[in-house]
């Protein structure tokens, strides 16, 4: 079972987590903390399993990362998930994310936070793995989208010419900040 | 209505949607919490309008801000409403905030019910999906039992979308209501075989889990795995099934020769699986063995692959440069280790190898390895290697581990593996010189169970601790390595049992009774008095033969001067034990001075010798005639109680619990009666500590002497204790004491050998020594069951005990006296030179029941030289204690954040949580800094004096309700007289206004009447009189005494 899943940037500021147990708000945060303290101390060219995080698990439990350019993606897993596989799992939801964005980079996850988790539900169900195959999620997710655009219609139409004029007018526009994007074409194990 | 829709959709776009919350809270990275605030009343008035659009984007937001940490439950009532929506685009915003933060005791929850079936039975699959995915993450047990039958329909859906995820949250369903599983299984088993490979999966995936908690029941499902071993392609299924198999093969052995085939089969046709090729493509080019390496290295356990293979196979693994198999490896290695340990310790290089590596994970792992690696023969040089990277190893998480793998190396198994004890003690004397180590505790009991069992050890061990003791300074020297001062726990009780094998018992007595003793934490400064008074027996008994007597006539001075130190000692035990041992110590002064022969008296408190006692000594003891261990004490409690609560049984049969037997009810008048027994009895016990004016008055006068400050340099060496061996001299010795019995043992055989010569031909040489051949320099005690023979020793305690108690009880009142005069203190102790400190009490926060309190600290450098590192640190009480950054100790001290140059000052703040506020607090506490051109680092004790008066805050009142106030009935009364003020009127008022907190009510003529209130909402009325009288009343007796008697102080100083 996979009992938490975060994503934090290289200064530990939070993008999406995803908890499939029950905790406060404070604790949730105090795990972020720990788990960026104990993963960011460690360089990219050691192995991507992390024992001893104490809030979350206990000895049964693992972390699981990897890091991409700004982003670290952690899986908090329980012995029954082989850790190679779930190692695969990262790269597999990363390379979804990358599809669904178009070459995604660590903006899409802070402004389209709702997005992610859209996409993120098609690959892990309440702890559990759902979908591993990436065309298959893929079209799920675009279905589901097409099916949003349509309902939006005419109502959606004005709101979303107005975003259209905040964004223009903004000196900062999202794209603009490049912040380094994720790269994720390699699919191999080897440290990025 | 039309245009109601339209005005609604452009209202609509100047409200913020969630690129603009994200935005805005980026561009105000300054008041970024101000900013959320307002967004948050933004997010409260949009979600009060009727439009259901305005709302989803509320929800939307409030989503994000739960990402940042904000409790959003307040709005779990709109998220129900959002989630409702007929519209996708709503109802997917809902759930998904539903999922981040509902859970189980959320109370909207059961409103759902309806709407999720409705979703559930939506002809749109994706309004199914979304609810299936939502439900997934907050299902209840009450949800789980009426949606069961739905989910279970939808297990067999005509879209596998659908398909699958029923089947997944099938197991959620299943935990949450366990009765669900027996009818919804053949379904379950009848998805294995489903066309689409995502439902496939699922059920492998819910199975799996199941059979992970009792895999015995799953057994009858073995040939249908097999069957999907064999056709399934997917990744994620193979992997889970060949862990399903690795829980099944141990159930049944003939599954592991089934399996080797299909395999074999497996491997031989995966190479175009991408997760293969990533685990493998680096390892597998020359070796065509399993290439799943941590899946199927530990699957060859199961199989009857000899385990020697396995392990060669590992060593690639281990070998490669990938640091992911290295951990994979070595993780697989340590399960092979439990079952064949022989196969893995020929690997003992490599393991050693990786503790060098850069990466903890890999280190951690080979520190798991080498625990069962270790052999008499190894032992020194693996601890050896060990100690090297304590002292190499940087983070204290990664040397404590250490540290505890050193201990539980060397006593596993009953320390089988330790051939020289002497070795061993100074293993652990070496490991008390770490710095900030939290095992302290670990370390001395080790100390002393090798010192009680080991007994041929004593004497080397009560020298080494008597070095310990010696140079207790240095390990108490840093507040930082407070944890490691547990160790002069163990040294003290060692040197005082043991002190028969002491060359110098004098210098170690006088070494346990000197004054810095007194700021070791209480249980240790306890073991140090009791042992002192052991060591003073031995002493005694030493120079009694001696002609001379006035050197025991000294001794027994020493004891006199030293103990009073310890009786005004704050903890409770300490004081017990000083006081008693010292009126003893009196009496023998006394009989000593009368040329009286006391020695043989004395060493019997302590005579008799300890032994070990077996963990299963106790069922030894016979149970006394006419005790009956099973009948009920109290009534027993009706069973009606505990019918209702179900076992909670899941998957597998668990044992009932046994209720536990609840206390009867009691009535109120009952309590009230309890109530006012116990403040009868609390009003009697002297160590109560209550507010009355003579006490206040005994510490005024008090002398002062003991308030003296005593700075204490601590030279920041580091940490040789001198004299001490080091732990490689026995290495090297251990080597030279085997290389002897080895050559013993040579000379007997070559004489058997000449013996035989004749008859027989040649007999080669013994080779390599096995196991067996080393025999232990020293033995342990393994206790077995039977009880020791003599246990003589604590009878005598408990003779000793008894008679203590009754001198205790005469000095009681006296131990009252000096409590009080303790705590008397100067609120600002002035270090001559240095500086000086002046608390301020300046504001108080309530936050549940405990409270805070924020003191203000000005650090003013009086003297010439820049001080930095400073470090603020106050001994805890049960009341106030001052709250530390996560993380860190009870002991740790607070960095203050600044340095001091010469003739500067500043403040710091610190924050205390208070408990109760009735009585005032003092707490004691140190500052160390280092003077810059010294760089020593020095020591201010200081006080902080939290007064009642601090926890008043003066709030207005209204003459009617005050009357009110007064006639209510429910307040006691008190007052007190200030003599010799001569001030007018409203400058006592004004005085008592600024300085206590207080308001004045109302005032006519010659009195006033004056109110306050407390923090936690006791209410405080005083009627002060031209007289210079106070009457007052307030609901908390005890707080108003307190406060009365700061009044009184305040004016007795002006």
């Amino acid at each position: 079972m996979i009992k938490a899943i975060l994503i934090f940037n290289n200064h530990g500021k939070p993008r999406l987590i995803r908890f499939y147990q029950y905790f406060a708000e404070d604790m949730q945060q105090q795990i972020i903390r720990e788990t960026f303290h104990l993963v960011s101390k460690r360089d990219d060219n050691v192995c991507n399993f992390l024992e001893g995080g104490s809030l979350i698990g206990g000895s049964d439990y693992k972390l699981i990362y990897r890091h991409y350019a700004t982003l670290y993606f952690v899986f908090c897993v329980d012995s029954s998930e082989s850790e190679l596989g779930i190692l695969d799992l990262i790269q597999v939801f990363v390379e979804t994310l990358d599809k669904c964005f178009e070459n995604v980079c660590e903006l899409d996850l802070i402004f389209h936070m709702d997005k992610v988790h859209y996409i993120l539900q098609e690959v892990v169900m309440g702890g559990m793995v759902l979908e591993t195959n990436m065309n298959e999620i893929t079209t799920q997710v675009d279905v589901q989208n097409r099916m949003e655009k349509s309902e939006g219609g005419l109502s959606a139409a004005p709101a979303r010419a107005v975003s259209a004029v905040k964004n223009m007018n903004l000196p900062e526009i999202p794209r603009n900040i490049n912040i380094g994007d994720i790269n994720i074409k390699v699919p191999s194990l080897s440290p990025f | 209505m039309a245009l109601k829709i339209v005005k609604g959709s452009i209202d609509r776009m100047f409200d913020k949607n969630l690129q603009d919350l994200v935005r805005g809270i980026r561009n105000h990275k300054e008041d970024e919490a101000k900013y959320i605030s307002t967004c948050i009343d933004e997010i409260k008035q949009e979600l009060k309008q009727d439009n259901i659009a305005v709302k989803a984007n509320a929800v939307c937001k409030l989503t994000y801000l739960q990402m940042l940490g904000y409790d959003v439950s307040w709005a779990a009532f709109n998220i129900v409403e959002v989630m409702s929506s007929s519209k996708f685009t709503y109802k997917r915003i809902g759930y998904l905030a539903a999922s981040q933060c509902f859970h189980e005791s959320t109370d909207v929850i059961m409103l759902t019910t309806n709407q999720i079936r409705k979703d559930l039975s939506s002809p749109n699959q994706y309004d199914t999906g979304v609810a299936l995915t939502g439900l997934s993450c907050f299902v209840t047990p009450d949800l789980a039992r009426d949606l069961a039958n739905d989910i279970m329909t939808l297990m067999s859906h005509t879209k596998p979308y659908i398909r699958k995820k029923a089947v997944l949250i099938m197991y959620k369903v299943f935990l949450k209501y366990p009765e669900s599983l027996r009818p919804a299984f053949p379904r379950l088993k009848e998805k294995l075989e489903d066309p689409d490979p995502g439902v496939q999966s699922a059920a492998v995936n819910v199975i799996c889990e199941l059979a992970r908690r009792n895999p015995k029941n799953y057994l009858s499902l073995a040939p249908l795995f097999f069957k999907l071993m064999t056709s399934s392609t997917n990744n994620w299924v193979l992997i889970k099934i060949i862990k399903l198999f690795g829980a099944l093969t141990p159930l049944e052995p003939r599954l592991g020769k089934k399996l080797i085939e299909p395999l074999t089969n497996l491997i031989h046709s995966t190479s175009a699986m991408s997760l293969l090729y990533e685990c493998v493509n680096t390892v597998y080019i020359d070796v065509n063995t399993p290439p799943l390496p941590s899946l199927s290295l530990s699957l060859c356990l199961y199989l009857s692959l000899p385990p020697q293979l396995c392990v060669q196979k590992l060593r690639i693994l281990i070998e490669d440069s990938d640091q992911n198999l290295k951990y994979l490896g070595l993780l697989a290695m340590s399960k092979i280790l439990k079952t064949h340990p022989k196969s893995v310790q020929s690997h003992k290089d490599l393991i050693l190898q990786c503790l060098d590596d850069k990466d903890e994970s890999i280190r951690l792992r080979a520190l798991d390895l080498l625990y069962g690696m270790v052999s008499k023969k190894n032992l020194m040089e693996i601890v050896k290697k060990l100690m090297l990277h304590v002292d190499k190893a940087e983070g204290t998480t990664y040397r404590d581990e250490l540290l505890t793998k050193i201990i539980d190396i060397c006593s596993q198994s009953n320390y089988q593996y330790i051939t020289n004890f002497e070795w061993y003690i100074s293993i652990l004397v070496e490991l008390t010189r770490l710095e900030g180590t939290r095992h302290g505790h670990l370390i001395a009991s080790q100390m002393l169970d090798v010192a009680i069992r080991v007994k041929a050890i004593r004497g080397f061990a009560v020298a080494q601790m008597a070095t310990l003791l010696d140079n207790a300074h240095l390990l108490t020297g840093n507040m930082q390595r407070m944890g490691i001062c547990e160790v002069l726990y163990a040294a003290a009780w060692i040197c005082g049992e043991f002190s028969e094998h002491l060359e110098n018992p004098m210098q170690t007595l006088e070494a346990m009774l000197r004054p810095k003793v007194a700021t070791l934490p209480g249980h240790i400064q306890a073991v140090y008095v009791q042992n002192a008074a052991k060591l003073f027996a031995t002493v005694l008994k030493s120079q009694e033969g001696n002609t001379d007597s006035t050197a025991a006539q000294e001794t027994s001075q020493l004891m006199i001067d030293r103990l009073p130190l310890f009786v005004q000692s704050a903890n409770l035990e300490v004081q017990e034990r000083a006081s008693c041992i010292l009126q003893l110590v009196k009496y023998i002064q006394k009989l000593q001075q009368k040329d009286v022969e006391v020695a043989e008296e004395v060493s019997a408190l302590f005579a008799g010798e300890l032994n070990p006692v077996a963990p299963k000594a106790q069922k030894k003891v016979p149970v006394p005639e006419g005790l009956d261990l099973d009948s009920w004490i109290n009534e027993p409690p009706s069973e009606s109680e505990s019918e209702d609560e179900q076992p909670k049984a899941i998957f597998a049969k668990e044992e009932p619990k046994h209720s536990r037997p609840r206390r009867e009810e009691v009535d109120e008048k009952e309590l009230a009666k309890r109530r006012e027994a116990r403040k009868q009895e609390q009003a009697n016990n002297p160590f109560y500590i209550k507010a009355s004016p003579s006490s206040q008055k005994v510490y005024q006068e008090a002398p002062g002497v003991e308030h003296i400050p005593v700075v204490q340099i601590d030279l920041s060496v580091p940490l040789k204790v001198p004299g001490l061996p080091m732990s490689d001299q026995y290495v090297k010795l251990e080597e030279e004491r085997r290389q002897k019995e080895r050559a013993e043992k040579k000379k007997k055989e070559k004489k058997k050998r000449k013996e035989k010569r004749s008859g027989r031909g040649k007999k080669h040489d013994s080779g390599p020594e096995s196991e067996e051949d080393i025999t232990p320099a020293h033995q342990v005690d393994i206790v077995t069951e039977e009880m020791p023979e003599k246990s003589s020793k604590h009878k005598k305690k408990k003779q000793k005990k008894e008679k203590e108690e009754k001198e205790k009880k005469k000095k009681k009142k006296h131990h009252h006296h000096h409590h009080h005069s303790d705590g008397g203190g100067e609120e600002a102790v002035q270090n001559g030179t240095v500086e000086e400190e002046e608390p301020l009490l300046t504001s108080l926060k309530n936050k549940s029941s405990t409270y805070q309190v924020v003191v203000s600290v000005i650090f003013e450098n009086k003297c010439d030289s820049f001080l930095k590192s400073m470090e603020f640190n106050v001994l805890d009480s049960l009341n106030s204690k001052l709250q530390r950054p996560e993380g860190s100790g009870p002991h740790d001290g607070l960095t203050v954040p600044f340095q001091l140059p010469p003739g500067v000052s500043n403040e710091a703040r610190f924050v205390f949580t208070v408990q109760s506020i009735i009585m005032p607090q003092k707490l004691k506490g140190t500052l160390t800094f280092i003077v810059k051109d010294s760089s020593t680092h020095e020591k201010l004790d200081f006080k902080l004096h939290f007064t009642c008066t601090s926890y008043l805050i003066t709030t207005p009142c209204y003459s009617d309700a005050f009357a009110k106030l007064l006639e209510s009935g429910d307040l006691k009364c008190s007052s007190v007289r200030l003599e010799g003020v001569n001030m007018p009127f409203h400058h006592l008022l004004a005085r008592i206004c600024f300085h206590h907190h207080f308001s004045v009510v109302e005032r006519i003529d010659s009195c006033a009447s004056m109110y306050s209130r407390s923090i936690q909402g006791h209410h405080v009325c005083l009627l002060v009189k031209v007289t210079v009288s106070i009457d007052a009343k307030c609901d908390e007796p005890t707080l108003l005494g307190n406060v009365l008697d700061e009044i009184k102080q305040t004016f007795s100083q002006c």
